[in-house]
């Protein structure tokens, strides 16, 4: 059913076709029309920003804890520039997110118009897909393909720019209707014969590992559901990347924790030494492998993805199944079901005391104090104390991070929301103003480092204005942590740049914005000021100051492969656990 | 390998590249090359020629053809890659696809006179170029080909007064009745 209405008009009719019902913006010159269709509506719900980027993040945020389109309106120009680093964010962490973006008129672009930049050029790269609209007549297909495209097969950003006169054109407008695009058709089902050839090679395998990602997360929480199904009927062990915690409980005795640079002993060494692995929706990326060509030398490789281009990308695999990970690992359950050969009983025993006594060396362990609070404490007392309630949790990039997902423990999918592929700093705190807004009676918590929130501390005001009781949780060291930790470990510990001179006062900055401000320095205060800040309705900024000298172990050293990780000195000796310690660096 | 402190592993490796061809089938629309340009750009792959032409217009299609280098994991990577932007229908590598057919086509410009002028004439019938344009002094030969052969037309040419060439790179087809999109 056709219906005439301004290009404009069409934006609001289209994202409340689509179910859209917030929307992250700042308004500008080239967007008016559209906000001012906005303000005689009511069916979508504006939230201002106060910078383009942490629009693009708010909608991250809501996106990963909704698992909905995230969506977002910014101007020309700078507004569209600005939300580049949100959309690359976007992108390396595969989130559906459709951002409109204003344009000069179409008569004015490519003479320098006030506020022009090429935005589909410069966010080509950027995106998995982007639109410029220079007729009436193709605004509302395109709009629905943007929320068709970014949603589905490997979700991604799509921009939709629209010049001016666009908005203000007449056309007439569709409602979204199934239509099979001509060339864009993502493969959602795996071949059957190759995931039978799966299962037998996980049935064979004497030293499996599940190794699954960000993938199982983005295919829904029926994918989540079946992998434990999946996990639980086979025995396997499994770990995760940092995009894929919560798919599975951390609570469970087959978790071998996150692996990767800082991931567990454990994890690692059971990726190392496995004869199968098998990884469903994860990348192999660089944080995860190590050196590549040391990378589980004696393993065969299953790769379960929905995108054929991760397949080989970073590693040779010796099973590729291109599909959603829902529905690859329904197959995958019906079939290890449906035939009755069991793993071998007595090799799954000497793999699981293997692994025990690699978890037996206690990699996550820290040295206590009762001086100073350590960040791991810090976020194990959050984690204590919050994992009762219905939680979220995003984080900023850094030590912080690293710690907050060894320390804090995902039971459940879509609860955890971190950059993990473009390492945002900064990410954290418009996030977690997204996650509030789509989950507005539950507790949600930015893990912060101070000097990563202060790249989006004016999103505090957006969190003002809505009412929307944040609460970041700063483990303040005045370092860039991470920085700090590289220059120490590998630049003759000269740390260049890395401290943070003229830090605001975070209690009293807090206040400014009308929020609340806790301050914590002591290990004894800790459990008292983290319980005032969740009991407080509002927006709060934690302060807490934190062992400036810790550094985040284990750790995989660049250049080296999962066998030559770097522990802390609070793990346990050698002795007690593994084989080949020659390997082993301590 | 030891490598200095770095926050990433450094790869030196070397690995044999092969050169292939890879024929694009993409909807003609604004952009569409930028995107696969841009691709190639982006991640460091190569292009040893490209060519891009519409070839059925009732369904907007354009057909890209790339010639490019790299590691097998590098070509298939490519693929992949190109197959995953949204306005693209169909990549394939005529390489792989067994007997296909390549051809360039050149414009060569001559300018001599006396001897020099009569063999230029001369080779350029052995190869069957065209004269496409004459004046007292010089010629300008076209000449279709595979790309070996127009090199060495080309070399030839040199030292008879070679002024400039222009070339459109290089388009393949697969033989036999099969088409690409089938």
């Amino acid at each position: 059913m056709a219906k005439d209405m301004t290009g404009a008009e069409m934006v609001i009719e289209a994202l409340a076709d689509q179910g859209v019902e917030h929307i992250f913006g700042y308004p500008g010159g080239a967007v008016l029309p559209i906000y001012d269709a906005l303000f005689q509506q009511d069916k979508i719900r504006h939230i201002l920003v106060r910078h383009e980027q942490g629009a693009v993040h708010a909608a991250e945020g809501y996106a990963r804890s909704t698992g909905k389109v995230g969506c977002v309106l910014v101007t020309s120009g700078p507004g569209a520039t600005n939300a580049v680093t949100g959309l690359t964010d976007a992108l390396m962490d595969s989130i559906p997110i459709v951002c409109i973006t204003g344009q000069v008129p179409t008569h004015l672009i490519g003479n320098d118009a006030f506020q022009e930049c090429d935005t589909v050029g410069i966010t080509r790269p950027c995106t998995k897909h982007n639109y410029l609209v220079k007729n009436i007549a193709d605004l509302p297909s395109v709009l629905h393909e943007a929320f068709y495209v970014a949603s589905s097969g490997r979700p991604g950003p799509v921009v939709v720019d629209i010049p001016k006169d666009i908005q203000f054109a007449t056309g007439s407008y569709f409602k979204p209707k199934e239509f099979p695009h001509k060339g864009y058709k993502p493969k959602i089902k795996g071949d059957l014969d190759k995931i039978k050839q799966a299962v037998e090679l996980m049935r064979t395998a004497k030293r499996p590992v599940f190794y699954t990602g960000g993938g199982v997360i983005n295919s829904g929480r029926e994918a989540s559901q079946l992998l434990r199904e999946l996990v639980k009927l086979t025995g396997f062990p499994i770990t995760s990347t940092l995009l894929g915690l919560g798919a599975f409980p951390a609570a469970d005795p087959q978790w071998l924790g996150m692996l990767g640079m800082h991931g567990t002993y454990e994890a690692n060494l059971a990726m190392h030494d496995c004869d199968v692995m098998i990884c469903i929706g994860a990348r192999f990326d660089d944080r995860i492998t190590g050196r590549v060509d040391a990378f589980s030398p004696g393993s065969k490789k299953i790769h379960v993805d929905i995108d054929p281009s991760s397949i080989n990308k970073n590693v040779h695999v010796d099973l590729p199944i291109v599909g959603d990970c829902a529905h690859v690992l329904e197959d995958m359950v019906r079939l290890w079901r449906t035939t009755s050969a069991q793993p071998d009983k007595k090799a799954m025993k000497a793999w699981w005391e293997q692994i025990d006594r690699w978890r037996g060396r206690k990699s996550l362990a820290y040295r206590h104090s009762n001086e100073l609070i350590k960040p791991q404490y810090a976020i194990q007392r959050l984690y204590e104390l919050t994992k009762d309630r219905d939680t979220y949790i995003t984080t900023e990039v850094g030590q912080h991070q690293m710690w907050a997902a060894q320390f804090y423990r995902f039971e459940e999918p879509n609860r955890w929301m971190t950059s993990g592929g473009l390492g945002t700093m900064g990410y954290g705190l418009p996030a977690s103003v997204g996650v509030q807004l789509a989950h507005p009676k539950s507790l949600v918590i930015d893990i912060a480092g101070e000097a990563s929130v202060l790249m989006t501390m004016q999103e505090m005001s957006t969190a003002v204005q809505y009412r929307l009781p944040i609460k970041i949780f700063i483990i303040n060291n005045q370092y860039m942590g991470m920085v700090r930790q590289w220059q120490e470990l590998l630049h003759g510990g000269r740390y260049s740049e890395s401290y943070t001179e003229a830090l605001p006062d975070f209690v009293k900055l807090a206040e400014a914005y009308h929020a609340v401000g806790i301050r914590c320095e002591k290990p004894g205060d800790l459990d008292h000021a983290i319980r005032e800040m969740i009991d407080v309705p509002k927006p709060v900024i934690f302060d807490c100051v934190v062992d400036r000298a810790e550094n985040c172990f284990p750790m995989i050293p660049s250049g080296r492969a999962h066998n030559e990780m770097i522990l802390g000195d609070a793990a346990e000796s050698i002795e007690s656990a593994v084989t080949d310690a020659g390997k082993v660096m301590v | 390998m030891m490598q200095p402190g770095s926050a990433y592993f450094l790869d030196d490796a070397k690995k044999s590249s092969e050169t292939h061809t890879l024929c694009v089938l993409v909807d003609n629309e604004p952009g569409v090359l930028a995107r696969v340009i841009g691709l190639f750009s982006g991640r460091g792959y190569n292009i040893d020629s490209l060519t891009v032409s519409e070839t059925e217009h009732q369904k907007h299609l354009s057909r890209i053809t790339i010639v490019t280098r790299g590691t097998p994991m590098v070509i298939e990577q490519i693929k992949n890659q190109l197959d995953r932007l949204v306005p693209v229908h169909r990549v394939v590598d005529m390489t792989v696809l067994g007997p296909a057919i390549e051809r360039e086509l050149a414009m060569v410009k001559v300018r001599g006179k006396g001897e020099h002028r009569v063999e230029a004439l001369r080779l350029g019938d052995a190869f069957r170029a065209r004269v496409i344009d004459a004046t007292i002094e010089s010629f300008v030969f076209e000449i279709t080909g595979n790309s070996s052969k127009i090199d060495q037309f080309v070399e030839l040419m040199l030292p008879l007064g070679l002024i400039e060439v222009s070339r459109t790179g290089i388009v393949a087809i697969s033989r036999g009745p099969e088409g690409m999109e089938s």
